[in-house]
This record gives C-alpha cells, sequence and structure tokens, in this order.
C-alpha cells in the first residue's frame, strides 16, 4: 500500500523523538529547580513547561516600565472579599497598629509596623497591573522592595519561597525566589503620590510586577520564608491553586 | 485538532471573564472599548452580564497553557518534516505558472461554478489552497503565538519589543482574537470543503498522503 515502511519509521522516530523530548525537559526542569507546586494532575506538565521556560527566559529581566504620562487616570481597583472586623478596626484607626510579621528562615524574625517600613529605602516604579481576566491599567507605585526586608531580617540561604498573607486568612501566595529577591518586587505603601488606597490594597500590598494581578496580594500582614511549601494549606504553594489557578502566573 | 479545539474553547471561556477589547496598552471597565461582544460575561467586575455564567478561567488558563505548548511542539515537528522532506517547498510554494493573479482567479471562478477538477490537479495542492496553507502555517500561527506570549508579563518583561511592536497589551489580546478567529474561519471553511469532496477519500489521502485517482475519490 501506499504507506512506507519508511514513512512509518520516520513518523514513529518523530513520535518518539517528540515524547522524550518532553520527558527530558521534565526530567532536567526538576534538577534544577524549575518545577512548580502545583506540578500534579493532568495540567501538571504544561504548568511545568510554562514555569521552567519563562524562568529561564526572565532570570534577569524587569517588568516594563512606562512613562508618568502613561499613568491611568481612572484605574480600576478590582473587587475585594468583605473585610473582616479585624480590618475594620485597623481601618477606624488610620492603619496607625497594622503590623508586618516576617517570620520562617531568617535569623531576626520580626514585626514591623508601617513607618518602619517606611524607613527603608524607597523607590517607586510605574508598571502594569494586569488581570487575567484581560483587563490592566497602569499606575505608579511607592514602596520598599521586599529584598531590603528580607535582608534586614537575615534572610537564611536555605530559603527558596517567600509566602506571604493577606488579613483575610484565606487570601496566601508565594513566591520563588527569583521574585521575591527581584528588585521590583515591591512591599507597596502608595500609589500614584498618595498613600496606597483601600481598594488598591492599602495599607499595604505585595506587587509583583513581572506576574498577573493575582500574585499582587493586597492587604499583606505575614511574610513566612520557607524551603517547603508542603506545609502550607494544601500543598500547593498557595491558595490560588486550591481554587483551581496556576500558582505562577508569569502568563 | 485536539490542541486547536482545547485552545478555542479555553480560550473562548478566557474572553467570556471580560468581553470587552482595547487598542493601545491598557484597557478595563473605565476606559473605552474598542468593541464589546454581546455575551453574558462570568464576572461581576464586567458591567454586562453580572455573574450569569460561573468562572472558568482557571481550569482554561491551565488548559490553553498546556494545549499551546501541544501546539507548538507538533508544530515544530511539522515544521522540520516540511523543510527535511522539501512539503513546503514542492507541495506549498505557488508552482512556477500559478504565480500570478489570474491563476488565482482561475480557481476561484472554477470553485464558485463547483467544476470538479482535472485529474492532473487531483493530485497536488492548487493555486488557492497554496497560498492559504501557507498564509495558516507562515502568517497566522507565528502570530497567534506571537499575540500570545505578548500578553505574558513574565515573557514581556524579557522581550518587550514583542508587545511594543503590537501597539501595547490590549493591542496584542485583541489581535489576538482576531487571528483566533481567522484560524477558526480556516478550520470551518477547510473542513465544509472536505466534507464536499468526499470525507473517507480526503481522510485517507491526508494521512496516507496519497489522493487516489478520481474514479476512487467517487
Amino acid at each position: 500500500m501506499s504507506l512506507s515502511r519508511r514513512k512509518l519509521i520516520t513518523g514513529g522516530l518523530a513520535a518518539t523523538a517528540g515524547v522524550s523530548g518532553v520527558a527530558a525537559a521534565v526530567v532536567l526542569a526538576q534538577r534544577y529547580g524549575l518545577v512548580p507546586p502545583d506540578n500534579g494532575g493532568f495540567y501538571g506538565p504544561g504548568e511545568t513547561l510554562t514555569y521552567a521556560a519563562q524562568r529561564l527566559l526572565t532570570s534577569h529581566s524587569h517588568a516594563r516600565e512606562f512613562p508618568r504620562s502613561m499613568i491611568s487616570k481612572d484605574p480600576f481597583a478590582n473587587e475585594v472579599p468583605p473585610f473582616n472586623d479585624e480590618f475594620k478596626r485597623h481601618q477606624a484607626a488610620g492603619f496607625a497598629d497594622w503590623r508586618l510579621t516576617v517570620d520562617g528562615l531568617v535569623s531576626r524574625p520580626a514585626s514591623l509596623s508601617l513607618s518602619d517600613l517606611k524607613s527603608f529605602p524607597i523607590r517607586s516604579q510605574i508598571t502594569e497591573v494586569a488581570c487575567e481576566e484581560g483587563w490592566s491599567y497602569i499606575a505608579e507605585w511607592i514602596g520598599t522592595p521586599l529584598v531590603n526586608v528580607l535582608h534586614a531580617t537575615g534572610l537564611l540561604p536555605q530559603a527558596r519561597y517567600i509566602v506571604y498573607r493577606s488579613i483575610d486568612r484565606d487570601w496566601w501566595e508565594s513566591i520563588d525566589m527569583a521574585d521575591a529577591l527581584h528588585p521590583q518586587t515591591l512591599l507597596t505603601l502608595g500609589m500614584n503620590d498618595g498613600d496606597l488606597p483601600v481598594g488598591f490594597g492599602g495599607p499595604l500590598r505585595l506587587r509583583v510586577p513581572r506576574q498577573l494581578g493575582y500574585k499582587s496580594v493586597k492587604y499583606i500582614t505575614h511574610l513566612t520564608a520557607t524551603d517547603n511549601l508542603k506545609s502550607f494549606g494544601k500543598g500547593l504553594g498557595s491558595a490560588s491553586p486550591e481554587g483551581g489557578y496556576a500558582w505562577y502566573a508569569g502568563i | 485538532m485536539i490542541a486547536f479545539f482545547a485552545l478555542l474553547i479555553s480560550g473562548g471561556e478566557i474572553v467570556i471573564s471580560h468581553p470587552r477589547f482595547y487598542w493601545g496598552e491598557v484597557g478595563n471597565v473605565r476606559t473605552a472599548p474598542l468593541f464589546t461582544l454581546p455575551i453574558p460575561a462570568s464576572r461581576d467586575t464586567v458591567p454586562t452580564g453580572y455573574g450569569v455564567l460561573p468562572d472558568q478561567n482557571g481550569w482554561s488558563r491551565y488548559l490553553h497553557f498546556q494545549a499551546a505548548w501541544l501546539a507548538v511542539f507538533t508544530g515544530i515537528v511539522y515544521g522540520v518534516w516540511g523543510l527535511w522532506t522539501g512539503h513546503f517547498r514542492k507541495n506549498l510554494f505557488p508552482a512556477p505558472g500559478e504565480r500570478t493573479w489570474r491563476a488565482a482567479w482561475e480557481v476561484v471562478t472554477r470553485y464558485l461554478r463547483r467544476a470538479p477538477p482535472s485529474a492532473a490537479e487531483a493530485q497536488v495542492y492548487n493555486a488557492m489552497q497554496r497560498i492559504t496553507y501557507l498564509g495558516v502555517i507562515f502568517v497566522l500561527f507565528p502570530l497567534v503565538i506571537w499575540t500570545g506570549l505578548a500578553m505574558s508579563p513574565a515573557f514581556t518583561s524579557a522581550a518587550p519589543w514583542t508587545v511594543i511592536a503590537l501597539g501595547g497589551r490590549q493591542s496584542a489580546r485583541t489581535l489576538h482574537f482576531f487571528v483566533s478567529g481567522l484560524l477558526l474561519l480556516f478550520l470551518l471553511v477547510h473542513v465544509t470543503m472536505v466534507v464536499i469532496s468526499g470525507f473517507r477519500s480526503r481522510m485517507r489521502a491526508m494521512i496516507t498522503g496519497r489522493a487516489g485517482t478520481p474514479q476512487e475519490r467517487i
């Protein structure tokens, strides 16, 4: 028949090469720590490929920064879950008693006030918030890079992830050290030359501009440095995979 | 095909969460859209629909990227095979006598008359097929991958020109939507033509690479 042996062999070789290429890539990714915590299940291979590929590409990259003229005049503050009583108490007190707890794999665990945070070197950046739904806006974000706080509290070299929590206990995320130590990852206290409005995460939001908006958790109260995410929640890395969303949101 | 349908369905689900399209860098419910799809949305951050449809973005995003990898790997295998065997050069680039508008027009009018192809022509791709396939393989597929990656905040941090060249993040999203639409249009027309010319014989031809004689094709 028309289906020659040569074609069968060529096709078979191509398919084998494809499958073994994927398998080899997964093995390499595991060796170099390029496997995301939500690597299990049906979507694990695709997620691992995306995370590994983007980590290799973005090791030294910076999120795009924009000129002041491109700041959105009327930015959209996404909806947030209803505030709990604890938040309302802080809001009534003008966030004077807001604390950021830093613990885990740090040699000097700390509890920092907002004014403590303001005493760190402050930088600002004009970056875009892009929601996974598709919409986006640009704002100026003012605060101190997370790396400053991690160094001040004596981050230990074995730390591989930073887990960060909102005052809403169901809202927590984590990032790897590539993002945690990145100069644009910002503990944000201000926006567009003013205090950070509550709708945009005030008094304290962690901006991770190389990932989608849902990684930039609002109302941050707690940072934990860890070498393993298994003991947090269901062990998938953050609340997002527990709700069906990818842990890594670089795409 | 599996990857294409997975991308189409999951892409559609993601669009439903925000069925508004913009041009330029930014766009949200507080900015004027280029156009809006008249469909209910799955999120109440959008003024249309107000949470009529359940949120499907989580698995849709996982599936979209997994299927994209599958499609890219398939595309690489096909591309290497096409170059290696000379398939692109021999069968897809228009034959010397066909590189005129006149030749293309003849094909169009013959399709419109619904005249059957000649025996010689039934064995090869005609001028219009060649142009269409080349457009899909070398224009639409690269463009859909590019516009997709241009929406990734991590990818564009490494290669900012990929989104700047398109006019911004929201332009990339709108172009991604239109290019996907063109690919869907190609698929629909392609499948329709295959069905018209005889589904079984065409499928046999696609898989074995032999068209068979006109007698067989009836």
